[in-house]
């Protein structure tokens, strides 16, 4: 099987401090891939070096066909990997339509008219909202707004990070919702999360973060039943 | 399915050359039929005839090509995209009562300079009727008076007035310049002086050593500070808020202090002298010619006057606000300023969207450093003497509150509050010295204790002019209780992908 991103062996470290040990995983082509682990085990470390931010100082990075370390930071964007930011990180006085035009950057402006549609009927609530600036909207609706921004770059690999950061419960299921709609379009999605309940319910295959080190990989479903995991991140029961 | 093709219109492609040819007749007319040999030329006008031909030939055969083009599939990439159609929603600001009364207050202020003071009430009061008559044209007219009395004011300024209005004109370019850099792309620059420095020795140091003239200076000037910026730009790339504003600082003290030591070349705290002012297409405007050639007066048999200088300093300098005005509006709306937009509101967004933070930062860098060059350069042919001590950090400071005071980003704000605090001093000191005149010529009328009073208060205000300092600060404080956000306030233009009735 191919794979659409494949780490090999990856570290990264912020100076004299080292984030990941050889960090080794893949994602295939249409699937729901996440990553679950505690705060600070390197999550969101692990998704920025894929855009050489921090730069990896060992191993490899493939993504259709590019060895990603050795693109520039800005040229990745085009290489058809969308970034949905921690802490959503939309642009506050712009429209929420800007922020959609925003996201057309890396391709262009050809697609804007069709892609906007679609994204309307995804996210009702953003059509709704589409004349208000991004700042006023709230956390929830901010959140699908970056989501929505991504998938405005017709990516190959829609990257989310921890996408219910400070989102209350109801919502953070609507997103897991939407988030389902689009892998069912045929969007192949990498998740970062917390979360792990909602995460692993919604992934075909899971990998779990310890430290700066993948200890455990396997199914969604198998990586619920799992007791360490259900003691260590689901709440024990 | 056979496809109906339009025949090839030849009559458009003629029409479309034809205009291009004239066009070209005339921009390479002068420039390549005119020879110069020592004081005379030559006229040649077979070779400007010739690149007309060129022109027409080419022209047509591009018409018919893209003609062609339209018709044919493989060559579709040749024609212009479309792109989605992006409304823009107008400015509201001069719509609002208060921006009527106060262009009204301008215009009054700025004719009692011409010191008809009736004249200038009228002139007031037929201006606000004028804005609160005009409808959706508004904007278009308000531009274009400000550019009429722009261009005739120094025909009817005293010296004095032009010398403060030249002053403040220049204060206009820097806060515009510092604009793109602390206004637009939102990073603090605390040391802007440099480039003006860059610009002003530029000149000065250009004329001496290299003989350039002010025409000759003035883009190289600028393109030098320019230069300056980017570099300036590098190492703060990575910089945010406390840590850009130190360097820049510090960079702002560099060439400050390098000015001042390098002695041999730049002579020091001694600075440069003898700038000449600009000249009219070799026209000096001075008494006698210092570099030979005829007299300004003499050219056109008028009698000498020592302000006509100051007049064409003041016009040329006047084109060049406006001209950067219209540019520095534009940017604002190209994607260059979209950019710049994006960069200050969120730089990681920015970055994962796949833009390259380190050109939108130079970019914004170079273009308000060039426009501070501009300054220079103007400063540099305004007060013919230049040296490290007007180069200040006060001078830095100023410039930024001139920025913070008009409202970030915003192009009016800044100009008015370059205005304010550039005018208000000299409208003071001028108050000074004519005050106490007054109240003398009126003693005999007054009672005795009233007269004596007033004489001291007018005494007090003697040297008002140079409380300018804290005349600033007591501005500065009062805004930020009423004004936080400046004068005029940037209202944010919003795109929007529907035209405005249609969205629901």
């Amino acid at each position: 099987m191919s794979h659409l991103l494949t780490l090999n062996q990856v570290n990264v470290s912020y100076g004299p401090v080292q984030a990941l040990y050889d960090v080794s995983l893949e994602v295939g082509s249409g699937e729901i891939v996440t990553l679950i682990g505690a705060n600070g085990a390197g999550k969101s470390t692990l998704i920025t070096s894929l855009f050489n931010k921090p730069k990896p100082n060992g191993g490899a990075i493939h993504f259709d066909g590019h060895n990603l370390t050795s693109e520039q930071t800005h040229n990745i964007a085009k290489l058809g990997l969308a970034l949905v930011p921690e802490g959503r990180h939309v642009f506050p006085s712009m429209l929420v339509e800007e922020n959609l035009v925003m996201g057309t950057i890396p391709i262009g402006e050809n697609h804007l008219e069709q892609d906007r549609a679609h994204i309307f009927d995804i996210f009702p609530r953003l059509k709704e909202r589409r004349n208000q600036r991004a700042g006023t909207l709230s956390g929830g609706e901010q959140q699908m707004l970056a989501i929505a921004r991504g998938l405005m770059s017709r990516p190959k690999l829609l990257l989310l990070d921890e996408p219910s950061l400070g989102l209350a419960p109801i919502i953070v299921q609507q997103i897991f919702g939407i988030l389902k709609e689009i892998a069912e379009d045929g969007m192949t999605v990498f998740l970062v999360e917390q979360n792990a309940n909602h995460a692993l319910k919604l992934a075909q295959r899971g990998y779990v973060l310890v430290n700066g080190r993948i200890t455990l990989t396997g199914s969604g479903e198998e990586l619920l039943a799992n007791p360490q995991i259900r003691e260590a991140y689901l709440g024990g029961h | 399915m056979e496809k109906i093709h339009k025949p090839l219109d030849f009559i458009l492609a003629f029409k479309g050359a034809f205009v291009a040819s004239i066009i070209a007749l005339l921009l390479f007319g002068p420039i390549m039929g005119l020879v110069l040999s020592g004081y005379d030329y030559q006229a040649e006008l077979q070779r400007p005839l010739i690149a007309a031909v060129v022109v027409f030939v080419g022209r047509f055969l591009f018409s018919l090509l893209f003609q062609f083009a339209q018709h044919e599939p493989r060559l579709q990439w040749m024609l212009p995209r479309k792109t989605a159609s992006v409304w823009v929603e107008g400015e509201q600001v001069e719509s609002k009562q208060s921006v009527r009364l106060f262009s009204a207050m301008t215009a009054i202020t700025v004719l009692t300079l011409t010191g008809q003071f009736w004249l200038s009430v009228a002139g007031g009061v037929v201006l606000y009727l004028l804005l609160s008559r005009l409808g959706k044209r508004k904007h278009q007219v308000m531009v274009a008076l400000v550019v009429i009395l722009g261009l005739l004011m120094p025909f009817f300024a005293t010296k004095f007035w032009l010398t403060v209005l030249i002053a403040a004109l220049i204060y206009v370019l820097l806060g515009l310049g510092l604009n793109i850099v602390v206004g637009f792309a939102g990073l603090l620059d605390l040391g802007f002086v440099a480039f003006y420095a860059v610009g002003a020795y530029g000149y000065g140091l250009g004329h001496e050593y290299l003989g350039l003239s002010f025409w000759a200076a003035l883009p190289l000037g600028a393109l030098m500070a320019a230069c300056f910026g980017a570099i300036l730009g590098f190492p703060v790339l990575r910089m945010h808020g406390d840590y850009l504003a130190i360097v820049t600082l510090g960079f702002g003290e560099i060439i400050r202090l390098v000015l001042n030591n390098w002695t041999e070349f730049t002579h020091g705290p001694n600075g440069v002298s003898a700038i000449p002012p600009p000249t009219l297409f070799g026209l000096e405007f001075s008494r006698i010619p210092k570099q030979g050639g005829t007299p300004f007066h003499e050219f056109f048999g008028i009698s000498y006057d020592s302000s006509f200088r100051y007049i064409f300093i003041y016009l040329i300098l006047f084109i060049i606000v406006s001209l950067m005005i219209a540019v520095v509006t534009r940017l604002r709306n190209m994607p260059i300023g979209r950019a710049w937009e994006a960069l200050r509101e969120d730089e990681i967004a920015c970055r994962s969207l796949g833009i390259n933070h380190v050109t939108v930062k130079l970019s914004a860098f170079s273009m308000g450093a060039m426009v501070g060059g501009l300054a220079g350069v103007f400063f540099a042919a305004y007060q013919g003497f230049i040296n490290p001590s007007s180069f200040t950090f006060f001078e830095s400071a100023l410039i930024l509150a001139i920025v913070v005071l008009g409202g970030l980003g915003s192009t009016v704000g800044v100009i008015i509050a370059a205005f304010i605090l550039t005018i208000l001093p000299e409208t003071l000191r001028y108050l000074a010295t004519e005050l106490p005149k007054a109240i003398d010529s009126m003693s005999d009328y007054l009672p005795s204790f009233l007269h004596n009073t007033l004489s001291t208060l007018s005494d007090g205000l003697g040297d008002i002019g140079s409380y300018r300092v804290l005349i600033f600060g007591v501005c500065m404080v009062l805004m930020m209780i009423w004004r936080p956000r400046g004068l005029l306030p940037i209202q944010r233009r919003a795109y929007h992908l529907d035209k405005p009735g249609d969205a629901k």
